[in-house]
């Protein structure tokens, strides 16, 4: 089976190819500019890493009346969550901006008792999702952040598949009644999204048609499950369903109790602990609802180290082969036939 | 935009102030001993402070809690919350009934601040946070270019949490002159003096460091806290820090400088004895709990 056609994805060859890639980031940063120039009740606030959140498109907007929405508060990422909730309560529309790791663990109380307990409409850009942050290693690495982040009432939690998707998330997002927390990689990933994609907050869509397993994997790790799943249908002839949850937070149980019930199979793929994340929140669905056999694919509860993206991925068993090899364990095929030529 | 009801000017004289002051000391007894449990020691620090700021300092309109041109007050010191509750319940807020139901399941005052409650202006209770969100409404009317002030009140135990000196960097680098931080010093925090758990001396130097322009007065002096008031909204380019000298538990003479009076309620004859010191008379007239008080102290001499 192939992509499903009503999705118009860019073909998984097409996908491959790096010079194709995009970094989630500067599609937010492209974004943020848009809704900025187009709403004035938009601020944007970063921490000392305009120029690595992307901020900086708001800082340095030509446009001065753009440009004055830009506020840094420093190396301070409670201050920069409080400073956001109160812009909120003073009517403004607030996009405050750190690396995952910092927004979701360092300001956390501040977002559960500033943004979270009074409902405000803050959102969270939080590029550098995951271990494909790279050299810089575990302190960096945001593995936690779901798990974190969807335990609080009232907050939102969106993850972009692959950098085309940032902005109809975010455009889908800005008028969200309550804080919503944008998910996104660092570095640069196969794009498989195109503007005539549908997108909706809150839907789980099919990116892949198939009977025999379902796949619900968030952020770039979407293209490395279709890529597994191509190789599943190639070498085993099992075919995966892969599902793109774009929304981990409210999350669309009546999607995934249907393809629960059709593929009677489901495995969850995200770059995250597999504590908590978004295998936790398939697990809780599946387990008070419909009790499906489930395999959970992410960072097995360790703290990586430092090395490239790819690599990291390959070594956590993140890549496509890394997966297909865990689908493979969990199906009790035969496991070592797929991707016989090393990519 | 129609005229703001406060400033009131029938408080213009220091004795209203007095008077209502009283009035939100016996609430504050009166919500917590009824809640059982709460912060009466720190909310009785900040009665002179929360009264003038509510009378005759901030513009508001407790017929319209939402009006996008008040000024704002953030009581970062969430768990005194009390004095908030009764000085908007006396403004008008909600109902004045609402008072005696603190901390009841399915009831509206929560056991700190929140802003599902009319006239609260922003959740806090988890220390330390008030300032960051002071500021963020401070930048948004500098944003817009409007006179709007914003009032942060600060316990000093408070100042020990490294989020509000983060956010005094950020109100001093932003020249935030909307902003006043008001420091309720009364000297003791849980664990005990401020000075023995963990210096804040000298407090002073550490804000005008800052770069505050920092003011220091009686906290429980209304010429003096006016003059404060007065002084802060001249000065320009630069934020404000009062650091008010006040005392814990202040009115009870019982609770006065004594640091376990942070957070527990007086019980019954505790509660009798500080109505009776607050009392000077006849204190019931206007207090909210005044149909619980009257059942309560029926028969008991009070």
């Amino acid at each position: 089976m192939a992509l499903n056609p009503e999705m118009n994805l860019v073909p998984l060859e097409e996908a491959a190819k790096q010079e194709n890639w995009q970094a989630c980031k500067k599609a937010y940063g492209a974004a943020l500019l848009a809704l900025a120039q187009e709403r004035p009740e938009v601020v944007c606030l970063d921490a000392d890493l305009a120029n690595s959140t992307e901020g900086r498109r708001i800082r340095d907007a030509e446009d001065r009346a753009v440009a004055r929405r830009f506020f840094d508060v420093g190396i301070s990422e409670q201050d920069l969550v409080g400073t956001a909730a109160g812009f909120a309560l003073a009517g403004k529309l607030p996009y405050a901006n750190s690396f995952g790791v910092f927004l979701s663990g360092r300001a956390w109380d501040q977002i559960r008792v500033s943004v979270c307990y009074p409902n405000l409409k803050v959102r969270f850009g939080g590029p550098y999702g995951g271990i494909t942050v790279g050299p810089d290693g575990s302190t960096h690495f945001a593995i936690s952040d779901i798990a974190l982040l969807r335990s609080l009432p009232n907050l939102n939690l969106v993850s972009a598949a692959d950098a085309a998707q940032v902005a109809p998330l975010m455009r889908a997002t800005v008028d969200v009644d309550g804080p919503v927390y944008i998910r996104m990689g660092r570095v640069p990933q196969p794009v498989i999204t195109t503007a005539e994609t549908p997108f909706e907050f809150g839907r789980i869509d099919l990116y892949r048609e198939g009977h025999d397993l379902a796949v619900f994997a968030t952020g770039h790790l979407v293209y490395y499950a279709l890529v597994a799943a191509e190789e599943l249908s190639r070498v085993q002839g099992v075919e995966a369903a892969v599902l793109n949850v774009s929304t981990i937070k409210p999350l669309d149980v009546e999607t995934i109790l249907e393809y629960a019930d059709r593929c009677n199979h489901v495995a969850t793929v995200e770059e995250h602990n597999v504590y908590g994340g978004l295998g936790g929140a398939v697990a809780e669905v599946l387990a008070e609802n419909d009790p499906t056999p489930l395999k959970i694919i992410g960072v097995r509860d360790v703290f990586a180290e430092s090395g490239e993206p790819d690599a990291l991925l390959a070594k956590y068993g993140l890549d496509a082969r890394g997966i297909y090899r865990q689908l493979t364990d969990f199906l009790d095929l035969p496991d070592n036939e797929g991707f016989s030529e090393p990519d | 935009m129609p005229e703001f009801p406060y400033p009131a000017p029938r408080f213009a004289d220091d004795a209203e102030i007095a008077e209502l002051a009283r009035l939100l000391r016996c609430e504050i007894i009166c919500m917590t001993h009824r809640a059982g449990s709460g912060h009466p020691g720190g909310s009785l620090s900040a009665v002179e402070l929360v009264a003038l700021l509510y009378t005759q300092v901030m513009r508001h309109d407790p017929a319209d809690p939402e009006r996008t041109d008040r000024d704002r007050f953030v009581l970062s010191k969430g768990h005194a919350c009390p004095v908030l509750y009764a000085v908007l319940a006396h403004a008008g807020y909600f109902p004045a009934e609402e008072l005696c139901e603190l901390r009841r399941i399915g009831e509206l005052l929560q056991g700190h601040p929140s802003v599902h409650i009319p006239g609260v202006d922003a959740s806090t209770g988890s220390l330390g946070q008030g300032l960051s969100i002071a500021n963020g409404m401070a930048l948004a009317a500098k944003l817009d270019g409007t006179d709007q002030r914003v009032y942060c009140l600060l316990g000093d135990g408070e100042l020990d949490e490294g989020q509000v000196w983060e956010a005094a960097m950020t109100a001093y680098h932003y020249k935030l002159d909307n902003l006043t931080a008001i420091v309720d010093r009364n000297g003791l925090q849980i664990d005990g003096d401020t000075e023995e758990v963990m210096s804040l001396e000298p407090l002073d130097e550490k804000w005008e460091a800052f770069g505050f322009h920092v003011i220091e007065c009686d906290g429980h002096s209304l010429p003096e806290l006016r003059a404060a008031f007065a002084e802060a909204q001249g000065v320009r380019e630069r934020p404000v820090c009062l650091i008010a000298d006040t005392h814990k538990g202040k009115g009870v003479s019982f609770m006065e400088d004594v640091a376990d009076w942070h957070g527990k309620a007086p019980d019954e004859a505790l509660f009798r004895k500080a109505i009776r010191e607050l009392s000077g008379g006849e204190p019931y007239r206007e207090a909210c709990c005044l149909k619980y008080l009257e059942n309560s102290l029926k028969g008991g001499g009070a």
